[in-house]
């Protein structure tokens, strides 16, 4: 198995930092000895590695793995059984839309539609400019308020699929002209908390 | 039978602005029910729950005092009392804005329910996807902590507690109890067999209970204002009031508090009503995995008894109201798609009977259906029905089985037509639900669907 190899970021510039090269390392080491390295923790680790690396890469499972003494097949095993986890790269922004049955019978689909055509883009994959990911989720518990989109990490109800395209095209506009309002990598602060909403429901 | 119709009981806090912070908890009762608690003997505690008639609410029923009696206190090793916050069934969204609104209030109950149960560490096992929810709850977990609910030292008696809040990944089958043990301790939620029952043998092997939120944050109520107090509402079986929510075609879809007992009718009603231009059709009592019931039963009272003699369950007290602009088959086809893809895969009438279900559902709702489906459907599921190792299996043929009970002929009419009455599924054709793939069991390494016709 292959040593850590992620795309170095950050650097110290004085040589220090991280011996990956990669900085962001210095966060799931942090929250790796705040779990004492307790096996029992591996879900709260591959969430904060998620929340730094934005997604969860081959080199970055083993290395967790090897933080924890537990073998690549139970990491593996652990990670892609769970929905909230991903293994590629997102886009910088997000859609997901609930097609559960309270926001299906609200019109989900005319908004998973618009939002497919405007975009090029099924449902669960990310544009080729790497810039929005499209993705459906069954439920996810606001049914009061169908049909529901999470959009950036922000829950939006009674949408429909005007407005969703809206909402996305201002969104990517906006990070386009410089002011990133959810900006791909997040800031470490963030981490202690739960992850976006903007998973796959249950 | 005790007063039905809206009330607000467990509820009343929800309006109070800020009583999320502990200062405004307080000054509204908070941390009473704790009070009481610690002035009385744990057995008595159980005691009242058993008295207050205290069903669980999530899902079961089964009365929380005589589970809680049943945890093992003889055994040497630590009790865990652990709160099921996993709320994924469809439809349910009663337990999210309790603790978004009044998280305290589920703090409290755990504190209570672990002195009932001699348990000196809980925990909260919170959905991953309710962000919010979770910052709420680790907001009032520190407070508490600070003010000295929680501890070494609660409120200064001596006795320890410890809280732990623990966000999940994204899998329904962990809201499952042993599945959610088994996901606690670090690994894939899958169930345990049982016997041994987590009573004895649950989290880390040791005496465990799991509860869900609404059934833990009532029990402060309870040591408050006596088991009397719960039972002036609802019916002798069935006491107690309720969280509900309502969605569907109703004018006023949303969150509410009912007694038990309250007809849906009246329920319907309490939502505004149907939406303009929509009849009943059917509905859900409480859950997608709960038998969804014809129109003709809407005077049946919402209390386990009642609805159980109607052939469902009241399940989490998700009430989904359908109209009759809604395809029965094209709703089942997504519950059913829905179980299909939570399926844990761990026994084999689960894992590939909702597979085979769902493509079956698929072909009758886009127009392929054979003749011989219905018959195919019927007996799929009395396959998997009392075969599979937990009871998503289970819930994965209800909506099947009571859909060809109640809407045959609605079946029979997507069969004759070769294609769906209402025409509602053509859109959705070009982006197949399983696209999701790439978020899907395997990820990357699983083929995933390709779009049938990307515009
Ligand atoms: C597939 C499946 C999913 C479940 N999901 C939940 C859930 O999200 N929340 C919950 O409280 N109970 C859920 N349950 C029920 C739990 O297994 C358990 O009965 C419940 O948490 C017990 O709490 P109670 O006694 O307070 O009702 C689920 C059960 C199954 C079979
Ligand atoms: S019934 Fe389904 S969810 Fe339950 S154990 Fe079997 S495969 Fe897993
Ligand atoms: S069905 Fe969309 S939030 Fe429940």
């Amino acid at each position: 198995m292959a040593e850590p190899n992620v795309r170095a970021r950050k650097a110290g510039a004085d040589g220090e930092g991280h011996p990956s090269g990669d900085d962001r390392f210095e966060l799931i080491d942090k929250a790796l000895k705040r779990a004492r390295f307790s096996q029992d923790q591996l879900i709260e680790i591959l969430h904060v590695a998620q929340d730094v690396f934005g997604y969860l890469s081959p080199d970055l499972l083993v290395y967790i793995g090897r933080a924890l003494k537990l073998p690549p097949s139970r990491v593996y095993g652990v990670a892609t059984f769970y929905h909230l986890f991903t293994f590629e790269e997102p886009g910088d922004h997000s859609c997901t839309i609930c097609t559960g049955t309270a926001c299906f019978v609200k019109g989900a689909d005319d908004i998973v539609l618009a939002l497919s055509r405007e975009h090029s883009v099924a449902a669960g994959q990310t544009t080729a400019d790497g810039r929005f990911t499209l993705t459906t989720a069954r439920c996810l518990g606001s049914c009061g308020l169908a049909p529901v989109a999470v959009i950036d990490g922000e829950v939006r109800g009674h949408l429909d699929a005007e407005a969703a395209v809206a909402a996305v095209a201002a969104n990517l506009a906006a990070s386009a002209n410089g002011d990133d309002g959810a900006a791909t990598e997040p800031e470490p602060e963030r981490i202690a908390e739960p992850a976006g909403v903007a998973g796959e429901g249950n | 039978m005790g007063i039905t119709g809206q009330v607000t009981a467990m509820s009343y806090r929800y309006d109070v602005p800020g009583v999320d912070d502990i200062d405004v908890y307080e000054q509204h009762d908070g941390y009473e029910g704790l009070r009481a608690a610690l002035t009385m003997e744990p057995t008595d505690i159980i005691q009242l729950v058993k008295d207050s008639g205290l069903r669980g609410r999530g899902g079961a029923g089964f009365p929380t005092g005589l589970k809680w009696s049943f945890v093992a206190q003889d055994t040497g090793k630590p009790v865990y009392i652990v709160c099921n916050a996993d709320e994924g069934e469809p439809g349910t969204f009663k337990d999210r804005p309790l603790m978004e609104y009044d998280p305290h209030q589920l703090i409290e109950g755990m504190i209570v329910g672990g002195l009932a149960l001699n348990s000196v560490q809980g925990y909260i096992y919170l959905r991953g996807e309710f962000a919010f929810a979770g910052r709420q709850l680790a907001k009032a977990i520190r407070q508490a902590y600070e003010r000295g609910y929680l501890g070494a030292d609660v409120m200064g008696s001596g006795k320890r507690f410890d809280l732990t809040l623990h966000r999940a990944a994204g899998a329904y089958i962990c809201g499952e109890e042993t599945a959610l043990l088994d996901s606690l301790e670090g690994r894939r939620g899958q169930p345990r067999l049982r016997p041994p029952f987590p009573a004895t043998h649950g989290l880390y092997g040791c005496p465990t209970t799991v509860n869900n939120v609404e059934s833990i944050a009532a029990v402060p109520f309870l040591v408050r204002h006596g088991a009397d107090w719960f039972r002036q509402w609802g019916t002798e079986k069935s006491p107690g009031p309720k969280l509900i929510g309502v969605s569907g075609n109703v004018v006023n879809p949303g969150n509410y508090e009912v007694a038990l007992g309250t007809p849906i009718r009246e329920i319907v009603d309490i939502a505004g009503g149907m939406a303009e231009g929509h009849e009943l059709k059917f509905w859900c009592p409480g859950g997608s995995s709960t038998p969804l019931l014809p129109a003709a039963a809407i005077d049946t009272p919402y209390t386990f008894e009642d609805i159980a003699e109607q052939g469902s369950m009241l399940g989490t007290g998700a009430v989904m109201i359908y109209s009759d602009q809604v395809c029965v088959v094209d709703t089942v086809l997504r519950f059913t798609e829905f179980y299909e893809h939570e399926s844990c895969g761990k026994c084999t009438p689960c894992r590939e009977g909702g597979y085979w279900l769902s493509q079956i559902l698929r072909r009758i709702e886009t127009g392929s259906g054979r003749e011989e489906d219905l018959t195919l459907l019927e007996d799929i599921c009395g396959n998997i029905l009392g075969r599979s190792f937990c009871a998503l299996g289970d819930g994965m043929t209800s909506p099947i089985t009571a859909s060809l009970k109640h809407f045959h002929d609605e079946y029979v009419e997507h069969l004759r037509q070769g294609r769906c009455p209402f025409g509602t599924t053509a859109p959705r054709r070009d982006i197949p639900m399983l696209a999701v793939g790439s978020r899907d069991v395997g990820n990357a390494q699983v083929p995933t669907f390709e779009p049938a016709g990307q515009a």
